[in-house]
């Protein structure tokens, strides 16, 4: 009893964090690390009469190297790159501004705005990619009937089969579907800042457009680059619009072909082509890499620059 | 009492067994069939079946399908496990091929009815070398142009034999403006591909001439014959409807069956369809040829066949089977159940729908051929086939020249399939 001082307490092994953990660790192992993993390794292989050989980087060699597999993917790297610009320029802003009249609160029927923008991104592609094909159609679209009621039916081309404008056709379709997103996460910002901070500078004579600019984008430009990254993650994946409006081919003569459509082209197959795994998996890998260099851009250079603010 | 009963159990036992034994005595094979054709199971089980049975009452059949997108895992996976059915529908070429090759199909090569196909028929389910069928060919599609007679009526117009009279016929529709002159899109790509450059190119290439020279290497795709399609297909935007750079498969349908449209370059799947939907009368003209007089070719594209698997317990009746459907009567009953897919062998079938009956005569006046991407030549990658729709639909919509085009596919070709990289 009496050495029990200078004694180091046993300590007690916690077994319930392990426990606790366990689920999601194993979970998140088997159907995301080990499947990554396992597509990573894929690419290092090739089909050799019909034996997995192991080949190195061959495979991404021939999808560099090889000017057909070459023309392909920096096709589908640009058209991605561009389907990424539009959402960047379009959808974002748009979503900003929105957010920021929707936290005026002097605008009636709020709530109703809110959901009314908010409701397209919950709709299956499906739907949408069908929709707009239909809206869009040259023989019983509304587009061209509506242009044609203010007699401005020149204006209206086939979008959707034209290769110069098919692609930011889709683009547009899409900031459509998901500028919901970008309005809410920046809507929540807004409503966090404290109405000290907007009292005092309305005491400052700080009011409307000059207002939101100097004081209130500043307190949610953290919540902007999170938008910006999440935009940058989901545009590098897209696959499903494209599919649903243009087909695994990616008409017209593959100006809407992202990277997303080109693997599925590649590892599965279409029509005649025969799927290839290897190619398909080492495909996904430059995807993966593409979308952790954006990552790791945005987390190491630009969010640590981001000031913050505690209120 | 219980010595009595248990002599009446034994007794009723007893007759029970007998009665199996007959049964079993006097017949019965059971032949399953394995197919991805769902949408044909009444069709089977109504006409055919019944058919069979009637003329071979010891022999059973069962017809099996499965979803088509999950036919082929499916039937590979049975395969593999032994519990596949006796008889095999078969995908045409290489899908079929790799099972032969890998010894689960049967070769067919002294099956007496195979006499009666040609070899266009048979080769969609043969070796390479076209010395091992093994698969007997069920049924056809064969490509041309379905016309609104009522309009054709309206206008005083005729159907068309040689190209001159074509283009006129598509001049006079468009002066008259009343129809969209011909019902095409290209924004699924496959339409241009296969209604139009497979549907006219024949003619140029001199059918199954043209296509073996392909595949052996003597001809090119830079050569005239597969560049004058591509020509013709240049020609054909300015007949479309308005805006059919963006007008899907089903647009171009719908275009036609509502009357909006006089002409729909066509294969004959579509036959039922536009029976059902069109509300005017139609008929229907195979590709024109150049000059008058020549001889036309049609693109007969085999589809469907039948195989028996080389693991089956019951190969004659399994043969006996296949030779039934090599026969005229099954060529008949089937080609009559689904007008628009032609039975393949030599006997003329005559048909009940005149617009079925249309399509098929022209066997008879033309030399068959079947797609001339289909067979070997897309093996590999950049894939023939798929090519072969970008660049017919980038010619329709006027982005890419007939020559630009060809060399391209030229290219694609020749960079993996050694008979085209010759010099």
């Amino acid at each position: 009893m009496t050495s029990g001082v200078g004694e180091p307490l046993k300590r007690a092994r916690r077994w319930h964090i392990a426990v606790f953990l366990a689920p999601a660790v194993l979970i998140y192992t088997a159907i995301m690390i080990v499947p990554l993993f396992a597509t990573l390794f894929l690419a290092l292989f090739q089909r050799v009469e019909g034996q997995q050989i192991f080949v190195g980087i061959a495979n991404f060699a021939t999808l560099f190297g090889d000017p057909r597999w070459a023309a392909s993917f920096w096709n589908a790297l640009w058209n991605n790159t561009w389907f990424f610009i539009v959402h960047m320029l379009v959808q974002n802003p748009i979503g900003i501004l929105l957010a920021a009249i929707l936290s005026n609160p002097s605008l009636r029927l709020r709530g109703f705005y809110r959901t009314a923008i908010f409701i397209p991104t919950i709709l299956s592609f499906v739907i949408v990619g069908f929709v707009w094909k239909l809206i869009l159609s040259p023989l019983w679209g509304v587009a061209p009937s509506m242009l044609d009621a203010i007699g401005l039916r020149h204006l209206f081309s086939p979008w959707l089969g034209q290769e110069g404008s098919a692609l930011t056709a889709l683009a547009l379709i899409s900031v459509w579907q998901f500028v919901g997103i970008p309005m809410m996460l920046i809507y929540a910002a807004l409503l966090s800042i404290p109405d000290e901070v907007i009292e005092a500078a309305e005491c400052d004579g700080l009011t409307g457009f000059k207002q939101f600019w100097k004081i209130q984008l500043p307190l949610v430009l953290p919540t902007v680059g999170i938008v910006g990254i999440l935009t940058f993650v989901g545009n590098f994946n897209a696959f499903d619009l494209v599919y649903v409006s243009q087909g695994a081919q990616a008409g017209p003569n593959y100006a809407t072909d992202l990277l997303g459509t080109f693997l599925y082209r590649t590892f599965f197959g279409f029509q005649l082509q025969l799927g290839d795994r290897n190619m398909g998996a080492t495909i996904a890998s430059v995807m993966f890499f593409i979308i952790l260099a954006g990552v790791s851009i945005y987390l190491f250079l630009i969010q640590t620059r981001l000031r913050r603010y505690q209120f | 009492m219980q010595g009595y009963k248990g002599y009446l159990l034994g007794a009723t036992g007893a007759l029970a067994l007998g009665l199996a034994a007959s049964s079993l005595l006097a017949q019965e094979t059971t032949l399953t069939i394995e197919s991805w054709r769902n949408d044909d199971l009444s069709i089977w089980q109504d006409t055919l079946i019944p058919a069979f049975e009637a003329e071979h009452p010891d022999i059973n059949l069962e017809f099996t399908p499965t979803a088509p997108t999950e036919y082929n895992a499916a039937l590979n996976a049975k395969l593999e496990a032994g519990s596949a059915g006796d008889l095999i529908t078969c995908r045409p070429f290489d899908a079929s091929l790799a099972l032969f090759e890998q010894g689960y199909l049967a070769p067919l090569d002294d099956l007496e009815g195979m006499a009666n196909f040609s070899d266009v028929a048979k080769s969609a389910w043969n070796t390479d070398d076209g010395a091992t069928p093994f698969c007997v060919p069920m049924a056809s599609v064969i490509h041309g142009f379905i016309y609104n007679a009522d309009a054709f009526a309206e206008l005083g117009l005729e159907e068309p034999e040689t190209l001159e009279e074509f283009y006129a016929l598509l001049d006079a529709i468009k002066e008259d403006g009343g129809y969209v002159p011909m019902a095409m899109g290209t924004v699924d790509q496959w339409e241009a591909a296969t209604m139009g450059y497979q549907n006219i190119g024949p003619n140029y290439w001199m059918g199954e001439e043209g296509r073996l020279a392909l595949i052996s290497g003597e001809q090119s795709l830079t050569d005239e014959p597969w560049v004058a399609p591509y020509r013709e297909l240049a020609k054909w935007g300015e007949y479309l409807g308005d805006g059919f750079e963006a007008q899907s498969y089903p647009d171009s349908q719908n275009l036609f069956t509502l009357g909006r449209a006089a002409i729909y370059p066509a294969g004959s799947w579509e036959i039922a369809l536009f029976e059902e939907q069109a509300d005017f009368e139609m008929g229907a003209f195979p590709p024109p040829v150049v000059n008058e007089g020549d001889t036309c070719y049609i693109s007969d594209h085999t589809d469907i066949g039948i195989g028996m698997n080389a693991a089956t317990d019951n190969p004659e009746a399994a043969r006996t089977f296949l030779n039934w459907v090599a026969s005229p009567e099954f060529a008949s009953l089937y080609s009559n159940a689904l007008p628009g897919f032609f039975a393949l062998s030599n006997e003329p079938v005559s048909l009940e729908n005149d617009l079925a009956q249309e399509f098929v005569s022209w066997r008879e006046e033309c030399e068959s051929t079947i797609r001339s991407t289909y067979a070997i030549l897309s093996r590999g990658t950049p894939n023939l086939e798929n090519e072969t729709w970008n660049a017919s639909a980038n010619v329709i919509n006027g982005t890419e020249t007939p020559e630009d085009a060809a060399a391209r596919l030229q290219d694609g070709l020749a960079s993996w399939y050694e008979p085209q990289q010759g010099e």
